[in-house]
């Protein structure tokens, strides 16, 4: 038997052992059947609904906000990451208000942009494209300020401009930080975006599902938009990773 | 007398002056830091197309001299000029001890060789081109195709050199290049640091810990006190090139480098 090739189907095991002992309580009748679906009636109910249902169409609808949200975010954060961490005392004297920003709960916030912006899906992507703002600018702006003193004088030396420098160099070596910042804020943006479904009075997404099922009973279909939710974020980071094994291939070397 | 003879007689006598002109010329030079100060009223010549070392107690201050002298922050007060003019666009080349910490790893050794060109505008053919001369000429077999992360350190140092040459450098400096290298490799590259000077006659300022590389390389050891720091002995070391592991056994050297111990010791005692 060669044990080294089975050791790839490791991560399979937490998923097996949960289905097993989810069939097993649902089988014995160890939860109120109603409460808890089997494993069989939930994947039915993600299937059907992904590919024949409205579940599908939620599942878009959640993905379009929160990629929106991110975009946004980036746009706006990036290039003021930058710009604050390539002067240090810039960045000192907005620290206090990005950490506290930082730090407020963005569903908190929720009541202020549904004032400025209405119920529809602007309120939802500007909270989460706030969120998320927040995150990545701590990032970047980190990113850029950590840049090896090093590099920077070796690019000075050669007779790199301050534009060059900020350009060939700081931004560059911000790219790892930058990464890190983009998978929290994707995370997060989905966080809110799935949080303000639930309850800013929408019609559609994952939030939106789940909330609805929930409060018709249909157990199998509320599990199910769970478990696409829960796929949903793992798949965007799973992108994000992805993205910066190949861009920022030096990261962590 | 003929008038065209004196005038040729003249014109010699200027280029040998220009040659034997000292390429450097530092006076009043003083740096404080925060705690201490490094230097104070400092004057001293770094001589034209010499190899010569600093060397000193530790922390006395000579990062802090070349950085100043390669413009890479600004001193208090006092001059530093350049064949007599203040600075003015002059091609340095600078090698770094931590070489980890000083090539791009998101460029190629290639591109990190070629960089210091593209900074100066060099179009991309020539770049490519003076890119491979020097690696000719140094001999080097590495694939320059492989990120730094790829490479050992020597593989990398060997980068930042060449990176630092390409550019035909008036001066170069390097700071303790060899000094994160293991012993193999630090032998290997003095020798390519001897035959690059050798054939470019590069006005070269190197700093290291080690007393016996740093006599076996040089023409001239500038000993430094501990700071503020002052020139103590400027020492001659003309032994010919190419230098080789016989040279370490002459006398010449042994007594060179013991003189250079005596007055390092007795400065460090001073402490
Ligand atoms: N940016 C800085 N801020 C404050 N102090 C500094 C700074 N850079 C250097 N120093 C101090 O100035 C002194 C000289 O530093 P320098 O790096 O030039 O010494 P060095 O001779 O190169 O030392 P070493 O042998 O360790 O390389 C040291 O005592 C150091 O602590
Ligand atoms: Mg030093």
């Amino acid at each position: 038997m060669n044990w080294k090739r089975l050791e790839v189907l490791l991560p399979l095991v937490g998923v097996v052992v949960l289905l097993a002992v989810w069939s097993v309580v649902t089988w014995l009748r160890i939860v109120d059947p109603v409460l808890l679906p089997s494993p069989a009636a939930t994947f039915k109910a993600l299937w059907t609904g992904m590919f024949h249902g409205k579940l599908g169409v939620d599942f878009v609808k959640t993905v379009e906000r929160t990629i929106y949200s991110t975009i946004i975010a980036a746009i706006v954060a990036i290039p003021l990451g930058i710009l604050l961490g390539s002067s240090e005392r810039l960045y000192r004297s907005v620290e206090f208000l990005i950490d506290f920003f930082r730090s407020t709960p963005a569903s908190a916030m929720f009541p202020l942009f549904l004032v400025l912006f209405g119920v529809g899906d602007r309120t939802k992507i500007f909270v989460a494209a706030f969120g998320a703002a927040l995150v990545i600018l701590f990032n970047v702006a980190y990113g850029v300020m950590n840049a090896r003193k090093t590099r920077i004088l070796a690019a000075k030396v050669m007779g790199a401009s301050r534009l060059r420098v900020l350009w060939d160099v700081m931004l560059l070596e911000s790219m790892p930080a930058t990464f890190v910042g983009l998978r929290n804020g994707v995370s997060l943006a989905l966080v809110i975006v799935v949080v303000a479904e639930m309850f800013i009075g929408s019609v559609d997404g994952l939030g939106q599902r789940v909330f609805e099922a929930q409060q018709m009973f249909e157990m199998p279909d509320m599990y199910a938009a769970i478990f696409a939710a829960g796929a949903l974020g793992y798949g965007l980071n799973l992108l994000f990773l992805t993205i910066e094994r190949r861009f920022v291939h030096w990261s962590g070397k | 007398m003929h008038p065209a003879a004196s005038m040729e007689l003249s014109a010699n006598a200027r280029a040998a002056a220009t040659r034997t002109a000292p390429h450097v010329t530092i006076r009043g030079l003083s740096k404080r830091f925060a705690d201490a100060t490094i230097y104070d009223n400092f004057d001293f010549d770094i001589p034209r197309g010499k190899l010569m070392s600093v060397f000193g107690p530790n922390g006395c201050g000579k990062s802090t001299l070349i950085n100043m002298i390669a413009g890479l922050f600004p001193a208090d007060k006092g001059e530093i000029l350049f064949d007599g003019q203040p600075l003015n666009k002059i091609k340095f080349g600078y090698v770094f001890q931590n070489y980890r910490e000083a090539v791009f790893p998101w460029l190629s050794a290639f591109d990190n060789i070629a960089y210091p060109l593209k900074v100066m505008g060099v179009p991309k053919k020539e770049r490519n081109l003076k890119v491979e001369k020097i690696v000719a000429s140094l001999n080097v077999k590495i694939d320059l195709n492989l990120y730094p992360y790829q490479m050992s350190g020597g593989q990398q140092q060997m980068v930042s050199i060449m990176r630092a040459l390409v550019v035909d450098p008036e001066i170069l400096f390097l700071d303790e290049p060899f000094s994160a290298l293991d012993y193999e490799m630090t032998l290997f590259m003095r020798e390519q640091l001897q035959r690059v000077f050798v054939e470019t006659h590069t006005t070269t300022v190197l700093v290291s810990h080690d007393l016996e590389e740093a006599v076996y390389l040089s023409d001239r050891i500038l000993l430094l006190s501990r700071h503020p720091a002052r020139p103590v002995e400027f020492v001659h070391y003309d032994a010919p090139r190419p230098r080789t592991d016989k040279t370490m056994t002459e006398g010449d050297f042994i007594s060179t480098k013991a003189h250079c111990l005596e007055i390092f010791q007795r400065e460090v005692r001073k402490g």
